[in-house]
């Protein structure tokens, strides 16, 4: 189809090779745009599958006045993930995240027990674990009252199990 | 093409083949629910109860969606035994096996995705059952052993689209459900087919 422009021989071969080095170079500066291109791409869709922002409740919110809370109630703050306990000694929040794999436990009032109805895992009203597959206490968060005299509630801050805010 | 041995082996030659009847199931019902279903928290739980309720034929279309995907979830394990017990994941097999445990992880991670997305209880807990265990797995969770990524780079929060399931996740979720997983199980399902043809057809008792 095509007929050679030149005999073989009558190419200089300092010129075959430079085409040869062009022709080698184009080649990995191809493969070079193209992995490149998709590194760049891989990498900009894992990053941007990370939110910068996102719309959470905040950890830190009021949760009602003091005397809304009859002494021995436990009572769920809904939406917030956090039981507010009252007990003669104070007030105490727990977590109310099941320390297992994370579903909500529910309180049984006649039982005094928390239950989580995921895998059964058990927790007296301390929040202590003593049956089922939960390996770990209900966190404790921190609890203060804030100067409008409501109870300020802290997830973001662990505490001890002997923390209590005095009713 | 060599002839499949008689036996007990011919008829569980078909577990395989099955799994794609299954799949194939899912991929054609799938996108009618699609029609219905909007993922929105508000009422992604209640247009599932139309396509139950409502919609003409709208129970048999996802029963079979669900029941196909049931069915998937039992003939590919089973399939997987029939091919250790034959001994058939030896060379030239070998790459096939691993493409083949590809595919049984995508196949969980199908349903996985495809629970949550009623957005009722069963499914919020269970996602968030699966997040958590997401969350404590080695290297990529910010709980589990050897964690190297802070809280807010893992995998449990590129999974939630946050740290909490809401509406981020459902579309996460949806969208890995419907375009990400299957694209991926179908693409590599070829590459299966290809690998069995290139290996010379089914194989038979070594
Ligand atoms: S998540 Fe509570 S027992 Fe498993």
């Amino acid at each position: 189809m095509f007929k050679p422009v030149a005999k073989a021989e009558a190419i200089d071969p300092k010129k075959i090779a430079r085409r040869e080095a062009i022709r080698k170079g184009l080649f990995w500066a191809c493969w070079g745009v193209f992995i490149g291109f998709a590194g760049i791409l891989g990498a900009s869709i894992v990053r941007f599958a990370y939110p910068r922002i996102v719309f959470e409740p905040s950890s830190i919110f009021k949760a009602g006045k003091p005397d809304d809370y009859k002494v021995g109630s436990v009572a769920l703050i809904h939406g917030r993930g956090v039981f507010v306990i009252r007990t003669e000694k104070g007030f105490y929040a727990l977590s109310a995240k099941c320390t297992h794999l994370g579903c909500q436990p529910i309180w049984y009032e006649d039982q005094q027990v928390f239950k989580c109805p995921c895998h059964g895992a058990r927790f007296d009203k301390e929040g202590i674990n003593f049956a089922g597959p939960a390996p770990l206490p209900l966190p404790r968060f921190h609890l203060s009252l804030s100067p409008d005299g409501r109870l300020l509630v802290d997830k973001s801050t662990n505490v001890g199990m002997d923390f209590f805010l005095e009713a | 093409m060599k002839w499949v041995p008689l036996g007990l082996v011919r008829y569980t030659v078909c577990l395989g083949g099955l799994s794609v009847f299954f799949f194939l199931l899912c991929i054609l019902t799938g996108p009618f629910l699609m029609l219905y279903y909007v993922p929105d928290v508000n009422r992604a739980h209640a247009d599932v109860m139309d396509i139950m309720q409502v919609v003409p034929f709208g129970a048999f279309v996802r029963n079979v969606h669900r029941w196909s995907a049931c069915l998937m979830i039992v003939c590919v394990p089973a399939h997987m035994t029939r091919v250790f017990l034959q001994a058939a994941y030896k060379p030239p097999r070998q790459l096939n096996w691993l493409v083949g445990i590809t595919l049984l992880i995508l196949t969980y991670l199908m349903c996985f995705t495809g629970y949550m997305l009623p957005w009722d209880q069963e499914a919020y807990w269970g996602a968030t059952i699966g997040a958590t265990m997401a969350e404590n797995s080695p290297f990529l969770g910010a709980k589990g052993p050897f964690s190297v990524l802070p809280p807010d780079k893992d995998i449990h929060y590129i999974m939630l689209g946050g740290t909490v399931l809401d509406q981020p996740t459902l579309s996460r979720f949806f969208f890995a459900h419907c375009i990400a997983i299957p694209g991926a199980l179908a693409g590599l399902m070829g590459f299966h087919f290809f690998n069995i043809h290139r290996a010379g057809g089914m194989s038979g008792p070594l």
